[in-house]
């Protein structure tokens, strides 16, 4: 049964929860790493404690985010698979930003969009995983050249920005998508929110009920 | 020194050889490179290894250990056969005009009067110079006799061609032939050159005879005696010069004044083979002063009790038989000869040369008092610590007691450094813990035993009832009273000998000089050469003025220089025989026309004209430097190439004498030497400039410096083993085995030998069982027990070992 | 010395704050390392310790003389020995290890941390361990790898230049050690000078190519060496030829900073105005409918 009087049924709660750990792993991620990118931003740094503290913490979220994402892309790596929708759907990405649905294929349950946030992140992730792991002195230091450690910051926060703003677009979506938010926080979205942006996937999901 | 540190930066060629100058002496070594950036002197350094003072220097010539002689007797062919000699200075100061007996001969490796079944030369009569009637050497100033000094040298040193050299010490030719034209630049009075030397040419079986041989090229090229020159020892401890001039040799009193001998049963007897009369015409034989000195200090020892009457306590000095040295205290102990052993301020299991005849012997004793600041591994010697020291401490019975002393800094007191200049040093805290003074542990020996002797009486209890003790706290005699007395001071008014009524010195005041002590009981001095450290005007080694007015490197009002202030021995031989300096360059001292005077306190007498014609060297009974030293030296008259006892080759001169025919060899001892067919590396020993013997490795700092005993392997010898950096390696002699990491360095140069590849290991002494540094073996389990003929210096400097890889040693059981 | 006493601060790490500037005509200073005079006797090290009261734990020898192998975070000057044959001849080379106070710090360049690294007017880096956060940036940013983080408090740690005696009118502990005056210390224009001399005797002695290693790749330094060899510094136990800050650093810690936050702000900056322009994309009433006759009714 996917869809009931509250609406069509999206996320189940083990999604749900393993998005959010991978949300606020993310937003505490960002928050700290930029507080040691960015001398302006190293007051938020006391949002950990303090410098120190930051720099400890950091890579711990790290890991926790890592593993929380490895769960989401089991989950979620199969419905991202690319289809020939999605390349119809990139092509008329200028009236998806102008709002403008006509000449649109119907889709599945990801658009072309967060298709690419998922491979975006995806990839991103585990590139800061590995340069994060080259740049955590306490456990890996006497592994890598000074060399490699310079490569490793650069990459990392190179990394980190794309992911931010990858970040930015996902949350900006779900903001702009009006309907979007209840999936994540309520597991269901309406059905008219399913009709207009996933109507193949909510076709679907009325088939298999 | 014969000059003084400071005095080392007026030198054009410094030659470092038999020591390690910049690693063993660091802070003097300042002087060296204060002499080449200020005026481009040129450092030569001489080395089996490539040394840090090789690193800084302008020339490094390899030689193989122990063939010091061999070099130095090719440099003064190189100097007689190129005539490179400062002529003038070698005529006018030397004894190479005097003429030498006929029947003075030298063959196959013995000069004459050699008795093989004593090893020593019993008859020495035709050593001596040839006498006139009056007792006079008799000399030639033309210096072409067959019998005078100057020939004699030449035909004795033709052998140390260029070739010979290079065979014996393996010295590339080129190398050792730059060195001779290097120091053959300063054979002239405008330039000079000074020689460093420390252990490096003392520990060798011929030892005495290495330095002798420098001195006597010193003497040919016109170095003694002027700035920038001399024949410098650098001591290792901070205040040996002052253990050695304090007289704690074992046939010494303080002075250089000589224990008398068992042989010697009077004062006229001790006296008349010491006090030197001149045997050339208007010498100053300044020993002639001897009885002055000796009665001085009898009275400085036993006061009252030493009389005219009982020939100033003559009886109560100890008369020696056999000296006993450490060698020789071990060599009792190990025979079981002894029952207790006061071991203060010495580690002398690791300090002595075989390690294991020391072991046996601290093991047979009843009793070992150990004095020191630092735990030693000699009050541990009875407990096992694995490989490093393996000995079974039931089988030991000996009862060590082990007495904490403070250290010098926690406590007032008096160094006397290699340049003889005596400093005072203030305590700075105190001392921790339950430790004592080495003053405070040896009164309350001495109050101890003159209570018992006091009580129980005794054979003899004069010499200690009667010692002079006037210090305000008899229980801890202050520093500053025992410099006071060993200063010396008037105990009855002096007055002059011309004039009775004129009196030149008052009971009471302290001596001012040691010109003023008298042979009639009217002074006491506890040390002559000291006199002038503490008079009426108060502590002069407290004095701090760094001035130096002529920029001579002469700080006269820097604490006081032994003897009588004086920085530069031996200072009137920088003018010529009419008085004139040299050159302007090395003016020093000279004649104004009616007195002598300079930038130094003049070694003669202040207003003796140069036509008396008295020589400079005015200890010596010629006045001269002795090139030849008739009888003075056990080896002979000239120094000779001898082998180590660990012999390498066949001495090339004279195979059948190949190594020292007189060397001290213990009968216990005979076998323990090594042969080259079982033995085919050489060796020697050495010290880091990172420790100070076996004392650093209890101070953190150092033992990170140079945390592990090490071995220093050549690259060819490694290759051949197999052995790579930081490997286990066994080195193993005659008389045991040890076990070491692996340097391996292209810093230990290739040689060949008398044909052979001659492969140098080095190994650095500084390691033990006891300290903050890893566990190592002690470096004296290999090296040979053997004594220099003429000082009983052991030879840890060359011997014979093998080397291979091996494993770890296992951890210690300790 | 008293020109050379200023702490005033000229840099100071991950800061914007305007450095004081009242004090004007402040000396700059340098430490003159003589290579030709050094002996390798280690009373540097040494001193150093003991000034800076630093335990470093006893090693073991691996076979050469330096002790320890390498800088620690309790060793903040080693001595390095390298055997060396340019000639005939060999030359043992040792050179004293350590920080180069660089006129253009990388380590100041890359900490993150405000005030764990300054700089101050006579040139001195110094690191300031109650702001340092261990993050290791600074040893990435050295040209020189000198920083070492401590194990034991995840804290940077260098030669100071001996800034607190220095402070007080006293030259770096290791120069007031050293016994042959291998390391000077004075203003830097008064090194650079004796400096001349010191090559000048080295080329009188056949050192053709003697001369200062000043790298002006990081602006000069605050410890400058005499080299016997300045034409092959790696010679002297790998001394970089021309050392500079890392581009990669240059990069992470220059434009990169600016384009980052930039680029963030304008992703911010877009959607605002995009939401406002086209406001929110909101499903229509007949989008309920047409799924509510899809599911049958039984849609919201």
């Amino acid at each position: 049964m996917s869809e009931g009087p509250q609406g069509v049924s999206r996320y189940t709660t083990g999604a749900r929860i393993n998005h959010w750990i991978t949300a606020i792993s993310l937003v505490l991620l960002a928050l700290s790493g930029l507080a040691l990118f960015h001398p302006s931003l190293f007051f938020l740094t006391h949002l950990f404690g303090g410098g120190q503290a930051t720099r400890a913490i950091h890579p711990w979220i790290g890991v926790v985010l890592a593993v929380s994402f490895l769960g989401m892309f089991i989950r979620f790596a199969a419905l991202n698979m690319w289809n020939k929708d999605d390349t119809v759907w990139m092509k008329n990405l200028g009236k998806v930003i102008n709002n403008q649905d006509e000449g649109l294929p119907e889709l599945g349950k990801y658009n072309a969009g967060q298709k690419l946030v998922f491979w975006g992140q995806s990839i991103l992730i585990v590139l800061l995983f590995a340069s994060g792991i080259v740049l955590w002195d306490v456990y890996f230091e006497d592994m890598t050249s000074v060399d490699q450690k310079r490569l490793a910051a650069v990459a990392h926060a190179l990394c980190a920005i794309g992911a931010i703003l990858i970040w930015i677009v996902h949350v900006y979506a779900a903001i702009w998508v009006k309907g979007t938010l209840r999936a994540m926080t309520r597991g269901t979205v309406s059905g008219g929110w399913a009709w207009k942006h996933h109507r193949k996937w909510l076709r679907e999901e009325t088939r298999k009920s | 020194m014969t000059n003084s540190w400071n005095d080392i930066k007026n030198a054009d060629v410094v030659l470092i050889m038999g020591g390690n100058a910049a690693e063993a002496h660091p802070c003097g070594f300042k002087w060296v490179t204060e002499a080449k950036s200020t005026h481009g002197a040129k450092l030569i350094v001489v080395d089996p290894r490539f040394t840090r003072s090789a690193a800084v220097a302008d020339m490094y010539a390899p030689l193989r250990p122990g063939t010091d002689i061999a070099f130095l007797m090719g440099v003064i062919n190189y100097l007689l056969v190129n005539d490179k000699i400062h002529r003038d200075y070698v005529k006018a100061f030397t004894n190479a005009t005097y003429l030498v007996r006929e029947g003075f001969k030298f063959e196959d490796g013995l000069f004459t009067g050699y008795d093989p079944a004593r090893r020593d030369y019993t008859d020495r009569s035709q050593w001596e110079y040839q006498f006139d009637d009056q007792g006079m050497a008799r000399v030639d100033e033309t210096m072409t006799s067959p019998n005078c000094v100057m020939s004699l040298l030449k035909a004795h040193a033709a052998r140390y061609t260029p070739e010979m050299v290079e065979r014996i010490t393996g010295t590339p030719k080129d190398k050792f032939l730059k060195v001779c034209e290097m120091l053959a630049t300063t054979a002239n009075g405008e330039r000079s050159m000074t020689c460093l030397y420390a252990l490096g040419w003392t520990q060798h079986t011929v030892g005495a005879q290495n330095i002798r041989c420098m001195a006597m090229i010193q003497l040919l090229l016109g170095n003694m005696g002027v700035p920038g020159g001399g024949v410098n020892a650098l001591r290792g401890h901070a205040n040996v010069q002052g253990i050695t001039d304090i007289g704690l040799l074992s046939t010494s009193t303080p002075g250089y004044l000589v224990l008398p001998n068992e042989r010697e049963t009077t004062l006229a007897d001790y006296l008349k083979t010491r006090a030197f009369k001149p045997i050339r015409p208007n010498q100053t034989s300044f020993w002639q002063n001897y009885n002055k000195f000796f009665v001085s200090q009898q009275k400085a020892f036993f006061g009252a009790a030493a009389t005219a009457e009982n020939d100033f306590a003559f009886d109560y000095l100890p008369k020696f038989g056999t000296p006993f040295d450490t060698m020789k205290i071990i060599d009792a102990m190990a025979a079981g000869q002894m029952n207790g052993l006061i071991c203060q301020g010495l580690n002398i299991l690791l300090a002595g040369p075989d390690k294991q005849k020391t072991q046996r012997g601290l093991a047979k004793l009843k009793f070992l008092v150990v004095a020191d600041p630092i735990e030693t591994e000699t009050a541990r010697f009875f407990e096992n610590h694995g490989e490093f020291h393996n000995v079974d401490p039931k089988t030991i019975q000996t009862e060590v007691i082990q007495l904490p002393v403070s250290v010098y800094v926690e406590e007032d007191g008096s160094f006397t450094n290699s340049s003889r200049v005596i400093t005072w040093h203030w305590k700075a805290a105190d001392g921790p813990g339950e430790s004592r003074s080495d003053i405070d542990i040896m009164t309350g020996i001495y109050r101890r035993l003159k209570a018992k002797y006091a009580k129980d009486g005794g054979a003899f209890p004069d010499p200690v009832m009667n010692l002079t003790w006037n210090y305000s706290n008899p229980a801890s005699p202050a520093a500053d009273e025992v410099l006071k007395e060993i200063n010396g001071y008037v105990l009855q008014d002096v007055t002059d000998p011309a004039d009775p009524s004129r009196v030149l010195l008052r009971a009471g005041q302290q001596l001012p000089s040691f010109a003023m002590m008298t042979a009639d009981g009217k002074t006491a001095g506890g040390c002559w050469i000291y006199t002038g450290c503490y008079t009426d005007g108060g502590n002069m080694t407290k004095r701090r003025d760094a001035s130096d007015p002529t920029g001579l490197g002469v700080h006269g009002n820097w604490g006081f220089s032994w003897p009588a202030n004086r920085r530069v021995l031996y200072n009137r031989a920088s003018a010529d025989a009419d008085g004139k300096p040299w050159s302007e360059r090395k003016k020093y001292v000279f004649w104004n026309g009616t007195r002598w005077t300079g930038a130094d306190v003049p070694d003669y007498g202040p207003t003796v004209a140069p036509n008396r014609a008295a020589g400079p060297f005015i200890m010596n009974p010629e006045g001269a430097g002795r090139l030849y030293v008739r009888g003075a030296m056990r080896e002979g008259p000239f120094p000779e190439h001898y082998e180590p006892m660990d012999a390498y080759i066949a001495n090339p001169l004279h195979p059948k004498v190949s190594s020292s025919p007189v060397a001290r060899i213990f009968a216990a001892d005979k076998d323990s030497f090594g042969k080259p067919d079982k033995f085919p590396i050489v060796a020697t020993t050495y010290r880091l400039t990172e420790h100070f013997h076996y004392w650093t490795k209890a101070v953190h700092g150092n033992a990170v410096m140079q945390p592990e005993l090490f071995v220093e392997v050549g690259e060819r010898l490694a290759k051949a083993k197999g052995v790579k950096n930081g490997d286990w390696v066994e080195i193993s002699s005659q008389r045991g085995a040890i076990k070491a990491k692996a340097v391996v360095t292209k810093r230990l140069r290739p040689i060949k030998v008398d044909g052979k590849d001659c492969d140098v290991v080095g190994l650095p002494i500084h390691y033990g069982f006891v300290g903050l540094t890893k566990k190592g073996y002690p470096t004296n389990v290999i090296t040979p027990s053997v004594g220099d003929a003429s000082v009983n210096t052991p030879e840890y400097k060359a011997f014979l070992v093998d080397v291979k890889k091996t494993s770890a040693p296992a951890t210690a059981t300790v | 010395m008293a020109t050379l006493q200023s702490l005033d601060i000229r840099r100071r790490s991950a800061s914007t704050e305007a450095p004081p500037q009242i004090r004007k005509g402040g000396v700059e200073v340098a430490k003159l390392i003589d290579v030709s005079k050094c002996i390798g006797c280690k009373a540097c090290q040494t001193a150093c310790l003991t000034w800076n009261d630093l335990r470093e734990p006893v090693g073991v020898t691996d076979g050469v003389y330096d002790n320890p192998r390498d800088l620690t975070p309790t060793s903040w000057t080693v001595m390095k020995f390298a055997e060396v044959e340019t000639g005939p001849d060999l030359e043992w080379l040792i050179r004293k290890d350590g920080c180069m106070h660089c006129d253009d710090p990388g380590c100041l360049k890359a900490c993150p941390a405000p005030g764990a690294i300054v700089q101050y007017t006579n040139g001195i880096v110094d690191f300031v361990s109650e702001n340092c956060i261990g993050c290791g940036y600074c040893v990435k940013g050295c040209p020189f790898n000198v920083p070492r983080i401590s194990k034991l408090d995840r804290k940077a740690y260098k030669c100071t230049l001996c800034s607190d005696r220095v402070a007080v009118g006293q030259a770096p502990a290791c120069a007031k050690a050293c016994p042959t005056q291998a390391i000077y210390f004075g203003s830097k224009e008064d090194m650079k000078v004796h400096a001349e001399g010191r090559i000048a005797d080295l080329k009188s002695r056949g050192y053709k190519n003697a001369g200062l290693y000043d790298p002006p790749g990081v602006g000069g330094t605050h410890v400058m060496y005499v080299l016997h060899h300045a034409d092959k510094p790696m010679l002297y136990s790998g001394l970089p030829e021309n050392p500079r800050i890392s581009p990669l650093v240059g990069v992470w810690k220059g434009v990169m900073k600016p384009l980052s936050l930039a680029a963030i702000a304008f992703a911010g900056a877009f959607g605002f105005l995009h939401y406002i322009t086209k406001g929110p994309n909101e499903v229509a009433e007949s989008d309920e409918r047409k799924a509510a006759e899809l599911t049958g009714g039984r849609g919201a």
